[in-house]
């Protein structure tokens, strides 16, 4: 079996120092570990999960940009928003279901892959960044695009580091 | 009310087929690079340009159905996002930047790609 990790001989992180990030499948929507390359039929629970949170997340979503729609033209703040947001919530779920409850089986499929990965969206954000540029707004597109990476990424960092910091407090 | 389950409907069938893709992607290759969720994100833009430039021919609740919550949950930003600072805690730090800049140049080339089939269709 051939596990998709950054370091093979250390599939499960045995090695990992306290403060680096989780070792494993860098993507967390697909655990090779537990999905398993040889297995080819999905698990109906997890597929379940994912169908379930992912609802959640596109009904969330779309409420959202309801509530806080974008002018005709306008910087696509909402969108950004939950974007950003969601990527903050994925730093914090991926440390407690690797470092708290790695037992908790659905957890990542429901709350990661599905409510997560429905409530944001990368489709919305291209087609944003194309409905700037095709009306003539450039500037407020280019601004959105690298707003949104930008915030996305440093969202992510944080909230990996400062999980992590938090639990090792809480354990020592 | 009848909108909102339109949504939840499209989020239904977007957020399970992304795993699955994604999974049948990550089997079939050994790199670390995130290929199955670059396939999604791309694809589901794709989808949601052609809308997008069909969205004068086609009923607000198609959509509302494919577009915000089907692609929507086909693609994603939070797993885009990890999987990024994950190549680049791995000191993988060339394809870290790889995926940012290829999922935004193939995401909005799709979009651009979409929009531009279905409005030749459709004017």
């Amino acid at each position: 079996m051939q596990y998709h990790v950054s370091d093979p001989s250390d599939p499960v992180g045995a090695a990992t120092p306290v403060n680096s990030l989780p070792r494993g499948p860098v993507d967390s929507d697909v655990d090779l570990r537990v999905d398993g390359r040889a297995q080819r039929a999905h698990d109906p629970a997890v597929l379940g999960a994912i169908a379930v949170g992912g609802a959640i997340g596109a009904a969330a979503r779309y409420l959202v940009g309801l509530g806080w729609p974008t002018p005709p033209g306008g910087f696509p703040m909402s969108t950004l928003v939950i974007n950003v947001v969601g990527c903050g919530l994925i730093g914090i779920l991926m440390v407690v279901v690797t470092d708290v409850l790695p037992r908790q089986r659905l957890l990542r499929p429901l709350l990661g892959t599905g409510v997560l990965g429905g409530f944001t969206t990368f489709s919305t954000y291209a087609v944003d960044i194309q409905r700037l540029v095709t009306g003539g707004n450039a500037g407020i597109a280019l601004l959105y695009l690298a707003g949104t990476i930008v915030g996305a990424l440093l969202a992510v960092r944080a909230t990996v580091s400062a999980t992590r910091a938090l639990i090792t407090w809480r354990t020592r | 009310m009848t909108r909102l389950l339109l949504v939840i409907a499209g989020g239904l069938i977007g957020a399970p087929l992304r795993y699955v893709a994604d999974s049948a992607v990550q089997a079939r290759h050994d790199s670390l690079f995130p290929w199955g969720t670059f396939s999604v994100n791309v694809v589901g833009s794709l989808v949601l340009g052609f809308l997008v430039g069909a969205s004068a021919a086609l009923p607000h609740d198609v959509q509302l159905v494919v577009g915000t919550g089907f692609c929507g949950a086909l693609t994603t930003y939070s797993t885009f996002s990890y999987e990024t600072i994950r190549l680049y805690e791995d000191r993988a730090r060339f394809l870290a930047v790889a995926n940012v800049a290829a999922s935004i140049v193939a995401g909005l080339g799709s979009v651009f790609l979409g929009a531009a089939v279905s409005q030749a269709i459709w004017s």
